[in-house]
């Protein structure tokens, strides 16, 4: 691992971003956007409250994966990931700046749509506001980490996008967002359990419904960095200096 | 009739030694058994007809192709070997460029990842003739300019090979007369060139030739010899008459 290397590859990405203004908005400001929709749907802070923490896990899950999928696809199918191949930037080394980049990107989202729930729309929280961003950042950070992955699995465009559908739906239909898990049916709840989302979901509502932290939380916290980082060295483990 | 000579320029002093080397893709081989050296210092052409297993050849020597049989020495180490990745610079037929930076920060990034002195970023794009383009974005160039941008990454560092994908396609006579000075100069000062090219008028300026056809290396000579050998006034016709030979064996 290469520290000059990853940091020149996250300083890459940041400057394509920035050169596409349109895409750096609609990182930032979507889930934000969804949050106030919400909020009027339901026309009631005590509903919000209770449904926000988990979609602030939600979103920026969803949205970096698909953000990611996309740009690493891109790099995989154009020439310039076999001219990477050639020269000494390690498979890490670019897998870490994917992730220092968005995650980046992901920490502003999350802040954004953090503020103004809590000043706007009435979300009341009663553990850390700090470790309500850490948690969706690191959420944002597993959404990263699982489109670099799936992005090893598209050859195109149009199939990548499909794999927000086939791999982000289910986690976010199963993590308790819309029935309790401990209701579920046994194969259901166990599906829930296997997925990393899951835990994100259940630790921010650790957070927002006490100021103490237990093992629980810790583990939950684990759980989902861990999911993280397994999927990076599995992205890792897609990409080959020779191919076919 | 070009096989006993091949084998006996195989020396140590090559920058490529590539013996035997077989190469399958999809099911078919598109490379049979090649073997050829590559002097150190020198500009050798890859010439023949799209399709013929140029690019494949390109990519086995730069150690991204996998490969059924044979082996590919670069520099005095196995292709693709780690100590060979600051040594190469190559230069992919379809450009490899970000085209959502400008020309200097895409070569910025790639200097980074190169270990290259401050000043190579400004040094290559003057040498490419890029300089009033280094901060127009990638993707709005034409395609001329594009694939100069994409050479311009292989030129970064200090390589002692280059491996050179069609690098002259698309570009008009002077720009075309530039680049050929410049790997003339290159190759002066020691770096070994390899450059593919399906414009035989090209192949007049290579000290040494590989004529490709159908994944199998035809001949490997200098243009003078081969016009001699095939008798012919040029290498377009000495081509064609090396078709012919293989087709009808004497």
């Amino acid at each position: 691992m290469n520290v000059t290397f990853a940091l020149a590859t996250a300083r890459r990405i940041l400057t394509q971003l920035r050169h596409d203004h349109r895409t750096v908005a609609m990182m930032v400001l979507v889930p934000s956007l969804l949050l106030i929709l919400l909020r009027y749907v339901f026309n009631s802070d005590r509903a919000f409250s209770a449904a926000a923490p988990a979609l602030l896990a939600v979103f920026p899950f969803a949205i970096m994966f698909i953000v990611t999928s996309i740009t690493t696809l891109r790099e995989r199918t154009t020439a310039t990931l076999e001219r990477l191949m050639t020269l000494p930037i390690g498979k890490f080394d670019l897998l870490f700046g994917y992730a220092i980049a968005f995650g980046l990107v992901a920490v502003l989202q999350v802040l954004v749509a953090t503020g103004i729930s809590l000043t706007w729309l009435g979300l009341e929280i009663d553990g850390s506001v700090w470790l309500l961003v850490l948690i969706a950042a690191l959420d944002a950070l597993l959404g990263t980490a699982l489109g670099l992955l799936a992005s090893a699995f598209a050859r195109t465009e149009f199939q990548a996008v499909q794999f927000m559908p086939a791999i982000v739906m289910p986690q976010i239909l199963l993590c308790g967002l819309f029935a309790p898990r401990e209701s579920m049916t046994p194969v259901l709840e166990w599906l829930s359990n296997v997925m990393p989302l899951s835990y994100a979901v259940d630790a921010l509502e650790s957070v927002t419904r006490s100021n103490e932290l237990d093992g629980v939380f810790v583990r939950n916290l684990v759980i989902v960095a861990g999911s993280g980082v397994l999927a990076l060295i599995l992205g890792a483990a897609t990409l080959r200096r020779r191919t076919p | 009739m070009f096989n006993g000579r091949r084998i006996k320029r195989m020396a140590n002093s090559d920058a490529v030694v590539v013996d035997g080397l077989r190469v399958r893709r999809g099911g078919q081989v598109v490379l049979h058994d090649v073997s050829f050296g590559v002097p150190r210092g020198s500009i050798t052409g890859l010439l023949g007809p799209s399709g013929c297993g140029k690019t494949t050849l390109m990519r086995a020597i730069v150690g991204v192709q996998i490969v059924e049989g044979g082996t590919v020495t670069v520099l005095g180490e196995p292709a693709g070997s780690s100590r060979l990745r600051d040594k190469i610079g190559y230069a992919t037929q379809n450009p490899s460029v970000y085209a959502d930076l400008t020309v200097a920060e895409s070569l910025r990034y790639f200097a980074a990842i190169l270990r290259a002195p401050a000043g190579d970023v400004a040094r290559v794009i003057d040498e490419v003739g890029l300089g009033t383009h280094a901060n127009h974005m990638v993707g709005e160039l034409s395609g001329g300019q594009l694939s100069r941008a994409s050479l311009a990454v292989a030129l970064l560092g200090r390589p002692e090979l280059l491996v050179l994908d069609e690098p002259t396609v698309g570009l008009d006579p002077v720009l075309r007369e530039e680049l050929w000075a410049l790997f003339t100069e290159l190759a002066a000062r020691g770096v070994t060139l390899v450059v593919s090219s399906h414009v035989m008028d090209e192949a007049a300026r290579c000290e040494r030739l590989l004529l490709m056809r159908e994944g199998h290396i035809l001949a490997d000579d200098t243009p003078d010899a081969l016009r001699t050998a095939t008798a012919a006034d040029d290498l377009e016709q000495a081509f064609l008459r090396l078709v012919r030979q293989q087709e009808t064996p004497a």
